[in-house]
């Protein structure tokens, strides 16, 4: 018999051809059909967008790295279902652009941390954690209260949203899609957040975590 | 999921087990044209290559796993929309709402589907839901106080509840902090009866009382005068004369705060305006920070636990949060 497998071994351009075939197997079987699944492109019922300030709070959550220390993903364990509330589903995350799914835990999970603590709470801890939680190890993050918004691209990014939910936002009664951002919450964006500090960003979004389901 | 994506997805999933399995049995035949164990004439640096086989062990275990992937395919979850033989799901993941969950669970049950998730809960509600029925059929003043069992485990838990949901702001030995209140002494906002310590945990409590002051007292001199008299009430060393304008001025805090200072509790509503007579401060006790307290107002929040931990546990951190101030 010939050695058939010759012809890979020696055509450089053929073998990457058929390791890129081989490679992208489990991502076309295991992530291409989510794109089109009812499941992952219908938002649940309560979700709501993201106000201007809730927006550029999840913008600093972002900048500061929250999300590698903070999971956003509630498995569906007792366990975890008993200390955080009810486990994440991907209705819950089909406006999310980048997910801030995390994968690690040094602190606890915050996907359903909204309305968990007073916005004094979130205030003092950010400022100072083991201020409230003396065996934390988070870091402060005292210079949010400092730093001010000016809301220059708030309007920007929240047309972004539009424009990347566009399939995927509720539907009226006639089955039309309702944009996320209305013009007047898009002409009225930079008022919304200019002037405020970004830790009162920053507690806004944290505030609304989890709303949708709880 | 649409039956073009199932079949897109089985005839993937398939078509790659079927072909490692092809893939693998070509590469048992010998090809080279030399004899098994023989040289093939390739020589590096000395090491000279010979024609040996796949070990046997490797490739043995490389097809018991493709058997074990059609196994895992036929009990589980993994072609398309085939549910597998088992029935095994880990969770209702495409509900919209609450509701819809809750529905899902005696769905899935009456489908016969083993939801990992749901028959977790169920397991744990067999086991600690006649524990925890027990506890809410006696009195939280009868959990906090008795000295038999059940009554001792019931502050065990309740502690345990406390420490995982309320010490981030009123501290492990529930001693509070700086704008969260001490719930282990006896000095209450709401009320320290067992009722009125459900009730604050249910529902949560909201301090509009006190806004900002400042601009009604006349500014920042109103704002000492205030200041002075305050800290007067509870025996501090204060300018007299202040303090007597502030007396005067302070009929506008009388309202909540009661004409003697002794708070909102004392005069048996849940207002949530603070003693001033007994030296306990909230927001710290430093004129400063009395001032600050007038001039810009507070307005703590204690968040509402029902929907989070639900009526029964409640009950038996109530009893706990008051069995603290009994001793």
């Amino acid at each position: 018999m010939k050695n058939k497998h010759e012809k890979f071994e020696k055509n450089v351009g053929l073998f990457a051809i058929f390791t890129l075939l081989a490679i992208s197997i489990g991502g076309l079987v295991e992530v291409t059909p989510l794109f089109f699944q009812k499941a992952t492109t219908t938002p649940v019922d309560n979700l709501r967008p993201y106000t201007a300030l809730e927006m550029e709070g999840r913008d600093i959550y972002i900048r500061e790295g929250c999300n590698v220390c903070h999971s956003q993903m509630i498995r569906p364990f007792r366990a975890e279902t008993e200390r955080y509330g009810h486990y994440s589903v991907a209705g819950e995350g089909v406006w999310e652009h980048p997910f801030l799914w995390g994968s690690k835990r040094t602190g606890p999970d915050l996907a359903r941390v909204g309305g968990r603590y007073s916005d004094d709470w979130h205030l003092a801890h950010l400022l100072d954690p083991r201020s409230v939680v003396p065996e934390s190890n988070m870091p402060s993050f005292k210079w949010l209260a400092e730093t001010k918004l000016d809301g220059e691209l708030t309007e920007k990014k929240l047309s972004t949203f539009n424009f990347l939910t566009r399939n995927r936002s509720h539907k009226d009664e006639q089955g039309n899609a309702i944009p996320l951002y209305s013009e007047t919450e898009l002409a009225n964006a930079k008022n919304a957040v200019a002037g405020k500090t970004e830790m009162t960003a920053l507690i806004a979004y944290l505030q609304s975590l989890g709303h949708a389901l709880k | 999921m649409s039956s073009f994506w199932s079949i897109w997805i089985t005839v993937l999933t398939l078509g790659t087990l079927v072909g490692c399995y092809l893939l693998l049995n070509y590469c048992l035949k010998n090809f080279a044209g030399v004899e098994e164990g023989e040289p093939t004439g390739h020589v590096f640096d000395g090491i000279e290559e010979l024609n040996n086989p796949l070990p046997k062990w490797w490739s043995t275990f490389f097809l018991l796993t493709i058997i074990w992937g059609f196994g895992y395919l036929l009990l589980y979850p993994g072609l398309g929309n085939f549910q597998g033989l088992l029935g095994w799901k880990s969770s209702n993941q495409g509900i919209l709402n609450l509701s819809e969950s809750k529905a899902s669970i005696a769905n899935a049950k009456a489908a016969g589907l083993l939801v990992q998730y749901d028959r977790e809960v169920i397991a744990a509600t067999e086991k600690y839901g006649p524990i925890f029925d027990a506890y809410a059929e006696r009195k939280i003043i009868d959990l906090a106080t008795a000295n038999d069992d059940e009554a001792t485990s019931a502050r065990k838990v309740g502690q345990r509840l406390y420490l995982q949901n309320c010490s981030q702001c009123h501290g492990s030995d529930a001693r509070g902090a700086t704008g969260f209140p001490n719930l282990a002494d006896k000095d209450w906002l709401y009320g320290g009866s067992p009722e009125m310590i459900k009730a604050t945990l249910i529902h949560g409590r909201k301090a509009n009382g006190m806004i900002a002051w400042s601009a009604a007292l006349g500014g920042e001199q109103g704002v000492k005068e205030v200041t002075a008299y305050v800290l007067s009430l509870s025996g501090r060393e204060v300018d007299t004369k202040a303090a007597e304008a502030g007396k005067v001025k302070f009929a506008m805090c009388a309202a909540c705060h009661g004409s003697e200072g002794k708070g909102s509790d004392a005069m048996g509503i849940a207002l949530g305006a603070p003693n001033l007579t007994d030296n306990i401060w909230l927001y710290g006790g430093s004129p400063r920070a009395v001032e600050m307290s007038i001039a810009n107002g507070r307005a703590g929040v204690m968040p509402a636990w029902d929907k989070i931990l639900g009526e029964q546990k409640i009950h038996v951190i109530s009893a706990y949060i008051y069995s603290l101030s009994q001793e």
